[in-house]
This record gives structure tokens, C-alpha cells and sequence, in this order.
């Protein structure tokens, strides 16, 4: 058929693209394009009207030249009045045009569809067929394709319109009686129509499963037919000796949109013919063709999938398993690929997994001798999904092999996998630990956040790795250079655990200091203050590095770094070290407390990569096997936000905000009292007004009891820890806050073993100076930890003003002489109030005993009344008091009566005073 | 979930686009870049290489006959064999019509690559997998096309 000759040759056209073939240059080219557009554009405008000819031969120009990359703005009306010609070849070249330039959100899709609609209405098959081609709409489609009298062609087109038109704008084409009769196309006689069908019926299948049942027997029939047909049977339809084949493939695929049929004379038809695929398998080809063996594979492994997808005949499975296993050695590479391809699915039926574990070192084999990356990508994919406990220590060696070589574009997946099977199958956490130190010695680069973080979540929450940790940490930071991602998890491990292995003097903690040092200059910022934070972690486990470390803190390229974040970790550490006890520094910098359980985020992050599709369902079948990993969601100890859980997330999560968690640091040694989450316990604390002994504090863990004595401006309270359960208290520490008028007041605390057994009780000291009159009371803050998680507790302390009083006995006359001299209004301060308690004299006269003043008796003239005098001694001045309380016992009030030389020590008096009656 | 295509690229082995047919809607931008970038991916590719790749969430099928590259693209669940014979069928269809195809005749008679395809698949899906019945129509068309010039 010499082509060229036929129709209606353009010879415009053809002079036009030979032109351009014979342009030397990108520039002439485009200059001839530019020249013959402007002749277009001037043709088009032009006051002549063009006959049909020379509309279909310019628009078929721009046609051209949009194929050459350029972009076409105009000839869009022209190509839509081709489609009213009535020369068949104006109308093609017209629906040419508009298929290939025409977007559906043009405004001229209009005038496209009166068009088509003209075309459709007519009663040549011709133009309907062209119509259909192009089209976007038409409920009258339903109908040409069941009509009797349509045309195979136009049935054929129709259905394939309805298809796209379900899919792209269901709403336009309403399901209806023509569907019943779409499903019997099936036993069509002529196979075209049945094809386009089987696409046409699987898409419906897919929306609407239920009504398309009945094409579930049809389609089985159609198939066996296929199937059991000689080669010749089927004319034209058979492709290189194999019958059929596109529309078996429609047919396998039409089949799994459903479950196994249910009727089991059709389920063992069914059965019969993919055993009959696979069988042909085997058979010697018929056709050397790559094409003969193609399209029979094809057919093959549609009918796999649809095995796979019914998962539920283990003969057939493991069939299926064998020979795609057979594929895996065959030298079409294309096959091979498929192969690989089709048993990760394999894998994740517990059918067929132990018969896919078989294949290993073939599998193996060609991730190290395949030369087609995306064959090694394949390859690493079925590894991952045949990994199981058993074969696990194999796989991810292998898989480690390979990353040595690997393609860059497919290494940080890799990466993923191995660090998902190392944990996923780890016995032995040693080991899991050496693999993820090797991903990052052989792949660093492609070692993500997230891996990195895991192997410390999971070290901190074993503590039977910790030790081995440390040591391959440090023996691995040996290497001259190594990766920043292994300075990094060597600087968080070893200043978690650095003194797990610090008994050697190999490794003694100079030694892992200087190590780590040695890295510092050579990594990144955030590196940098992850070190930092490990330095004054070591501060703290090995007090005799703390020079050392200080002076690095000290230096100009720390305490003045650009960095602000480095700048500000190096002051703060550096004053850290340098201000707070061991006892407090035990406390902010101790051992992280384990991570809430939750799922990998490696895992997350494949996940996020690969789409959930892609992971083998297998994944959750095993999950359970490790009880390690994959708790789902426990209760969050996280809400019990403590400090050093916050400050030490801190330390881990480079990237939050550096503020919120430098100002927790600071919080310890700030003045105001801290923590804002924990309520100060103040419930007992009116109670030690007027007495100096007793339980300040209570619950179920802990009791505080308190001893004070007093002398002038001097006094020193006995603080006693009960553990009232039968478990050691751990970490346990304590600590004083007072607000900045109390500054002073505290000299000092003596310290506090970190460990309280069970039922015991530890003391504290506690040694007080009143240096001025002061309202508010300091601050006991305690902490511990108890069964895993951390108890706060903060109690309001009784030290008050009255506790400093030197009582003086004085006589009724100086008493109402010097009564007098302090008159002045605001050095009296009374308060007339209520009676809590029975007005019984003797108690009143203990009480304000104990307040600490003298009772003077017979001062006042009248005898039910109560009068006191005493003086308060701070450091800096000395404040005489009198005081008097009036009873009335038939209103059951009282009336108190302050005078002071200082009004703010009238006020506090009285204010205490007048709530212990 | 079909055997359907999502558009089909022929270039030649210096990059240059002959035929481009979308079977889904996409803004010219983006017709654009997805061509360049495919045909530098498969321009780089060496000859014994497979037939498929992963590419986006897509899979590519393609062939190399003589100095022209067929690509299709199809959908992750899509059978990547069957739809490599959609592309030697077409092919076949072309050497037929044209007798002994080569890229020149694509080149020239561009329109009818274009018709061939088009009675061959619709929409991305293979309406008539017969050779002898895309033919028959095709030699209908062109008589049709005959009848009309006379």
C-alpha cells in the first residue's frame, strides 16, 4: 500500500515540513516557523474567503508546528468550522485539531459540540465514528451502543466513549436499563466489541460492583472459550499464535474487581482455565517472536494477579510462585523484572510466602549481577517483602552489600528498609546496633533524621544494649573520618552512656571527651550543639573532665560564636557547671527516660514514601512477633511534662524552638519559684504560725515533716522525707526557690542522697537568716522518680516573719507608753473578724505564745482581753511590737490590734495572727 | 486499574517529539515538562535494559524501533507486557499502512500516525485490536477521502 499517494496530499504541507527538515539551524527554523505562521495568521484574517482545501492545509500547519514545541494561540476557529464541512477529510483534520490543541475548559468547546452533535445525528457511521472520537458528552451514546442495528465500529467506539465519559464526568451518563444489556456484549460475536466492552463493563465494575454481578459468569465463560481455542480459531484476533490476547487480559482484569465466584461449577471453571494458562506455560513456544512469548506472559501474569487477588487456592499459588520463579532466571530481562515485580505480592500471602523464601539467593543473585537499576530496585523490593525473622541477619547483610554500590537515586530507600528489618527482626539489639552504625559508615549521606533518632530511642529504652552502645559509638568514632550523622549519635550516646564503658582506661572520660572534641569543629551547627549538650552531660557523669570541659565552654569560639544557638548553649552550660550543685545538675542533666512506644517513624516515613499500597500486608501480620516495636499507642507519660523531660527533648530535637527550651534550663536557677505546672502545696501551712513542728506534707508516696528552732534573726529547720511505699524512690532531689525580697534568707541546704529505699526517711537541713521583713515564704521543691515516672512536688515552707520574735516582758505602764508613741495610723493595723474555733482562753494564750511575743499579764485593764510584745530581729534592723486582742464572746469576734514601728510588719502580723482564731 | 494508557509519546533518538497523544487532561505546561523530562530519562537509558520503568507514580512502557522511541504510559496496576504489544501493534498498523515505515513517513503524513492511533485505541483504551479491521477502516477513511477531493 504505498501510502504517500493516497487521499489528498497536501503539497502545501509537504513543501512546508521539508522546508523545515532542510533548516541548518535551531534559528532558521525557527524563522521559517515565524514566517509561515505570520502567512497563516494574515490568511485567516484576510478579507477572502478561504475554501475548505486551504483551511484543513494551514490548520494542519499549525498542527505541525505545534508538534514541533511551539505554541499555538489561533486557528482554533477555523478547525471548528472544519468540523461543519461536509468533505470527510476537512471534518478529520478538524476533529484532528481540536482532539490534540483542544483543552476541555476552552470556550470554544461550545461550538466543538453543536458539531459533534450534528455528526452524531446523521446517518453517516463515518461521521459518527469521528464524532465519537473526539468526544466529551452525549447521553445518546447509551443507546447507539445497545441498539440493535448500530454498527460493530460504532458499538465499539460508543463504549469506549461511555468509558471515559464515566470516568471523567459519571453524572452525564445515568446508569439505566441500557446497563443490563452492556453485560451481554460479552457473548458479542465479534471480538472488537467485546473488547472494548470488557473495558467498558470493568470500569462500571469498579464503581458499582453489585450491578455488574452477572458479568462475572460471562466473562469466565468468554475466557474458558479463549483459553481452550486453537490458535487459528480466532482470525484476525490471534496475535502471534496467541488467541486473543488483549481481551484475555480485560477479561482477568474485569474478574478482579470481584472476590472468587461463589458458585462452584464456575469457581472450577474459572480454576480450570488459569490452570490451562499456567500449563501453556510450559509448553514449548510456538513462535520464536519476542512477541509471541509477550503477549502469552502477558496473559500470564494477569492471570497471577487474579490468583493473587483471590489468595485462597495454595495449589494455584504456589503454581504461580514456581514459575514466576523460573522467570527469574530467564535472560529477557523485561521478564525477569516482572518476575521480581509480581512475587512481592507473592510474598505477603501466607500461602505462598515460604514458597517465595525459596528464591532467596536468586534474588540475592540479581541484586549483585543485575546491570538495569530498575531491576535491582525490583530486587530489593521482594527482599524486603520476603524478610522474616529467619531469614532476616542474610537480607540485611546482603542489602548493606549492596548499598556500598548502589544507585544514588534508590539509596535513601534502602537506607529505610534495612533500618526498618534491623529492628523490625532484631534478637539481639547488639546487632541492630551494628547495622545501623554500618548504614551509616557505608550510605551516611542517606541517612535521614528519622533513623538516626530510632537507634537512640531504642538504645535509651533497652538498657541491655547501652554499654555495647557506647563502646561500638566509640570505637567507631576511631575511624579518621567519619560520617556527621555517626558524630552525632556517638555524641548522644556517649553522653547518655559514656560511663558505662569510662572503667576502661582506654576509654576513660578524657579520652571520650577529647574524641568526640576532636569531630567538633569539622561538623555543622546543629552537630555542634548537639555536642555541646553532650559535654555538659559529661560534666556531670565525670566530675574530673569538668575543668577541661569548662575551658572549651570558656573559649572565644564558643561564649562568642555567631551561632546564636551555639552562643547561647555554651554561656548557659558553661554557668550551668559552674553555679549549680552536683544534686542539681544530677537533676537537669540526668539519664534521658525512656520514649513512649509508638510506631517506627522510619516505618512512617517508607510509608509516606512507597504510598501504604506498596508495603506488604505482611508487615502487620508480623508486627505482633516483635513485642518491642510496635505497641500501638500506650498511654502518654509525655503529659507529665517534667523538666527533664522537656529539657532533654530539647537536647535531642534540634530543630524546635530553642527558646521555650533554654528558658526551662534557666527556670531551675531563677529566683521566682518555678514550675508553673506543679501547685505549691500551702494546705498545712497556717498551722505552723504558732508552732514550729510537724507534717507540712502528705500523699500517698511521700510525707514531709518539718522541725524548726529559732533564734534571734537565725533559725534552722529540720526537713524529713518519709517514703511511705515499699519501692525506692530514685533521682530524688530538692531544692528552695524564694521570691527576690527573700533572696538571702536562705543561707544554704545540705544535701540529699538521690536514692530513698522503701519506708525510710532522709533529712535535710535547712539554714534560714531574716535579713529584712519579708511577706511571702519560700518555696520546697522535691522531686523523684517512682515505678518510671517522675513525681513533682512543691510545698509553701513556714518560715515567717513572727518565727523571728524575741518575746520582752514590759510593764503596764511602758506597755501603754510606748503603745502611745507608736500611734501614727499606718503603724496600727486592725482587724475585726469572726472566731473559727471556741473562744477558749487557754488556747488563745498558747496560741499567741507561740506566735512568739511575751503575754503580758495584767497589762490591760480589762481582764478578758489579751496583750503581747515582742520584737523582730532581722540582720538589718530590729522592730518592736505590741499587740492586743479584744474578745467578744457574745458575738463570738474578735478584735486585733497591731502596732509597729513598720507598717508592712503590722500588716503581715496581723494578717497571720488573725487567722489562727 | 485498566489497560489504558495515559498518553503516548513518539520521539526520535535526538529527542524530538513526532506524535503526542494525552489521554488525560493536563495544561500544555504541563504536557511540556513531562515529555522533556521523560525523554531525557529514556534517551539515557542503555539498550538492554528493560522495557519498563517506574516513573512518578506512572509506569512507562516503551521500545525503540530503528531511530524512533514508542512510549506509553500506564497506571501502576496496568499489565506492562500486553501494553507493549499495543505498541508493536501499532507499529505493525503503521509499517502496514505505510509499507516499511520510517520516521520520515511519520514526519510527512503526521495526520494519519494520528488517525491510525486514533482507530486503534480511543481514549487510551484499545477499541480494535484486529489489524486487519483498523485497516479496513482506515482504507475506508482514505477512500472516503478519495471520493470526496474527485
Amino acid at each position: 500500500m504505498p501510502a504517500v499517494s493516497k487521499g489528498d496530499g497536501m503539497r502545501g504541507l509537504a513543501v512546508f515540513i521539508s522546508d523545515i527538515r532542510n533548516c541548518k539551524s535551531k534559528e532558521a527554523e525557527v524563522k521559517r516557523i515565524n514566517k509561515e505562521l505570520a502567512n497563516i495568521r494574515s490568511k485567516f484574517k484576510g478579507d477572502k474567503a478561504l475554501d475548505g482545501y486551504s483551511k484543513k492545509k494551514y490548520v494542519c500547519k499549525l498542527l505541525f508546528i505545534f508538534l514541533l514545541g511551539h505554541d499555538i494561540d489561533f486557528g482554533h476557529m477555523e478547525a471548528v468550522n472544519l468540523l461543519s464541512s461536509n468533505k470527510y477529510t476537512e471534518k478529520q483534520i478538524g476533529y484532528l485539531f481540536i482532539s490534540v490543541l483542544v483543552n476541555s475548559n476552552s470556550d470554544l468547546i461550545r461550538l466543538i459540540n453543536n458539531g459533534i452533535k450534528n455528526d452524531l445525528a446523521s446517518r453517516n457511521p463515518t461521521f459518527m465514528n469521528l464524532a465519537l472520537h473526539c468526544i466529551a458528552f452525549a447521553s445518546e451514546i447509551p443507546r447507539i451502543l445497545v441498539a440493535g442495528d448500530t454498527m460493530d465500529s460504532v458499538k465499539q467506539s460508543a463504549a469506549l466513549c461511555l468509558l471515559r465519559l464515566n470516568r471523567t464526568s459519571p453524572d452525564l451518563v445515568p446508569m439505566g436499563e441500557w446497563t443490563a444489556r452492556v453485560v451481554h456484549l460479552l457473548n458479542d460475536q465479534h471480538l472488537g466489541v467485546v473488547t472494548a466492552a470488557t473495558s467498558l463493563i470493568t470500569t462500571l465494575a469498579q464503581k458499582s460492583p453489585d450491578d455488574f454481578k452477572t458479568s462475572i459468569s460471562l466473562a469466565v465463560a468468554r475466557l474458558s472459550r479463549i483459553v481452550t481455542s486453537a490458535s487459528i480459531d480466532l482470525q484476525d484476533y490471534t496475535y502471534y499464535f496467541v488467541a486473543a490476547p488483549w481481551l484475555s487480559v480485560k477479561l482477568l482484569r474485569l474478574l478482579q474487581c470481584y472476590p472468587p465466584p461463589e458458585d462452584a461449577a464456575l469457581r472450577s471453571r474459572l480454576t480450570e482455565c488459569l490452570e490451562t494458562i499456567l500449563n501453556k506455560a510450559q509448553e514449548p513456544p510456538k513462535s520464536k517472536k519476542v512477541q509471541h512469548s509477550n503477549a502469552k506472559n502477558a496473559v500470564l501474569f494477569e492471570a497471577i494477579s487474579l490468583i493473587i487477588h483471590h489468595d485462597s487456592e495454595p495449589t494455584l499459588l504456589v503454581r504461580a510462585c514456581n514459575q514466576l520463579g523460573q522467570f527469574l532466571q530467564h535472560r529477557e530481562t523485561n521478564l525477569r523484572y516482572l518476575a521480581l515485580e509480581s512475587m512481592c505480592t507473592l510474598a505477603s500471602s501466607e500461602f505462598s510466602h515460604e514458597a517465595v523464601k525459596t528464591h532467596i539467593e536468586t534474588v540475592i543473585n540479581a541484586l549483585k549481577t543485575e546491570r538495569d537499576v530498575s531491576v535491582r530496585q525490583r530486587a530489593v523490593d521482594l527482599l524486603y517483602a520476603m524478610c522474616d525473622r529467619s531469614n532476616a541477619k542474610q537480607i540485611v547483610a546482603e542489602m548493606l552489600s549492596y548499598l556500598e554500590t548502589a544507585d544514588y537515586s534508590i539509596r535513601e530507600e534502602i537506607v529505610l528498609k534495612v533500618a526498618i528489618l534491623a529492628e523490625k527482626y532484631a534478637v539481639d539489639y547488639t546487632w541492630y546496633v551494628d547495622t545501623i552504625l554500618n548504614l551509616i559508615r557505608i550510605a551516611g549521606d542517606y541517612v535521614s533524621e528519622e533513623v538516626w533518632y530510632r537507634v537512640i530511642q531504642i538504645v535509651i529504652n533497652r538498657d541491655d544494649v547501652q554499654g555495647y552502645a557506647a563502646k561500638t559509638v566509640f570505637e567507631a568514632l576511631q575511624a579518621p573520618a567519619c560520617h556527621e550523622n555517626l558524630v552525632k549519635v556517638g555524641g548522644y550516646i556517649l553522653g547518655e552512656f559514656g560511663n558505662l564503658i569510662a572503667g576502661d582506661s582506654r576509654s576513660s572520660p578524657l579520652v571520650q571527651f577529647n574524641l568526640l572534641h576532636s569531630k567538633f569543629h569539622l561538623c555543622s551547627v546543629p552537630t555542634r550543639a548537639l555536642l555541646l549538650s553532650a559535654y555538659i552531660k559529661f560534666i556531670n557523669l565525670f566530675p574530673e573532665v569538668k575543668a577541661t570541659i569548662q575551658e572549651v565552654l570558656r573559649s572565644d569560639s564558643q561564649l562568642r560564636n555567631a551561632d546564636v544557638e551555639l552562643q547561647q548553649r555554651a554561656v548557659e552550660y558553661l554557668r550551668l557547671s559552674c553555679i549549680a550543685s552536683t544534686d542539681i545538675l544530677a537533676t537537669v542533666l540526668e539519664e534521658m527516660p525512656p520514649f513512649p512506644e509508638r510506631e517506627s517513624s522510619i516505618l512512617a516515613k517508607l510509608k509516606r514514601k512507597k504510598g501504604p499500597g506498596n508495603l506488604p500486608d505482611i508487615d502487620d501480620a508480623r508486627r505482633n512477633v516483635n513485642g518491642n516495636t510496635e505497641h500501638s499507642e500506650k498511654t502518654e507519660t509525655t503529659n507529665k511534662v517534667t523538666l527533664v523531660r522537656t529539657a532533654s527533648a530539647y537536647l535531642l530535637n534540634l530543630n524546635s524552638t530553642p527558646t521555650a527550651g533554654a528558658s526551662l534550663l534557666v527556670d531551675v536557677f531563677s529566683d521566682s519559684s518555678t514550675l508553673a505546672s506543679v501547685e505549691v502545696s500551702d494546705e498545712n501551712f497556717p498551722r505552723f504560725v504558732c508552732k514550729n513542728n510537724g507534717v507540712i506534707f502528705e500523699n500517698q508516696l511521700l510525707q514531709i515533716g518539718l522541725k524548726s528552732e529559732y533564734r534571734q534573726n537565725l533559725g534552722r529547720m529540720y526537713v524529713f522525707y518519709g517514703n511511705k511505699t515499699s519501692t525506692q524512690f530514685l533521682s530524688f532531689s530538692s531544692s528552695v526557690t524564694c521570691n527576690d525580697t527573700l533572696k538571702n534568707h536562705i543561707l544554704s541546704t545540705s544535701s540529699v542522697d538521690p536514692i530513698i529505699e522503701g519506708g525510710a526517711q532522709v533529712q535535710q537541713i535547712l539554714n534560714i537568716e531574716c535579713v529584712s521583713d519579708f511577706t511571702d515564704a519560700p518555696v520546697l521543691n522535691v522531686q523523684f522518680r517512682y515505678g518510671g515516672t517522675l513525681q513533682n512536688i512543691a510545698v509553701k515552707l513556714p518560715v515567717m516573719l513572727n518565727k523571728f520574735f524575741q518575746p520582752t516582758e514590759m510593764t503596764s505602764q511602758d506597755f501603754f507608753q510606748r503603745w502611745k508613741q507608736l500611734g501614727a495610723p499606718q503603724q496600727e493595723v486592725q482587724k475585726i473578724f469572726k472566731a473559727k474555733h471556741p473562744m477558749d482562753t487557754e488556747v488563745t494564750k498558747a496560741k499567741i505564745l507561740g506566735f512568739g511575743v511575751a503575754l503580758l499579764d495584767r497589762v490591760d485593764p480589762n481582764p478578758e482581753n489579751f496583750v503581747g510584745a515582742g520584737v523582730i530581729h532581722s540582720k538589718n534592723t530590729q522592730v518592736g511590737c505590741l499587740l492586743r486582742l479584744e474578745p467578744n464572746t457574745q458575738a463570738q469576734m474578735y478584735r486585733l490590734t497591731l502596732r509597729t514601728s513598720r507598717d508592712s510588719v503590722s500588716q503581715r502580723l496581723c494578717d497571720l495572727l488573725s487567722e489562727q482564731f | 486499574m485498566f489497560i489504558s494508557s495515559q498518553f503516548m509519546l513518539l520521539f526520535s533518538r535526538q529527542g524530538k517529539l513526532r506524535l503526542q497523544k494525552w489521554y488525560v487532561p493536563l495544561s500544555d505546561k504541563e504536557r511540556k515538562k513531562i515529555s522533556r523530562d521523560l525523554v531525557q530519562t529514556i534517551l539515557a537509558r542503555k539498550p538492554k535494559m528493560c522495557s519498563f520503568l517506574e516513573w512518578r507514580d506512572l509506569k512507562i512502557v516503551y521500545k525503540r524501533y530503528a531511530s524512533l522511541y514508542f512510549c506509553c504510559a500506564v497506571e501502576d496496576q496496568d499489565n506492562e507486557l500486553i501494553t507493549l504489544e499495543i505498541i508493536h501493534r501499532y507499529v505493525e498498523l503503521l509499517d502496514k499502512y505505510f509499507g516499511s515505515v520510517c520516521e520520515l513517513d511519520i514526519i510527512f503524513n503526521f495526520e494519519k500516525a494520528y488517525f491510525i492511533l486514533d482507530e486503534f485505541l480511543l481514549g487510551g483504551e484499545a477499541q480494535e485490536t484486529s489489524k486487519k479491521n483498523v485497516l479496513k477502516a482506515i482504507e475506508q477513511a482514505d477512500l472516503l477521502q478519495e471520493v470526496c477531493s474527485d
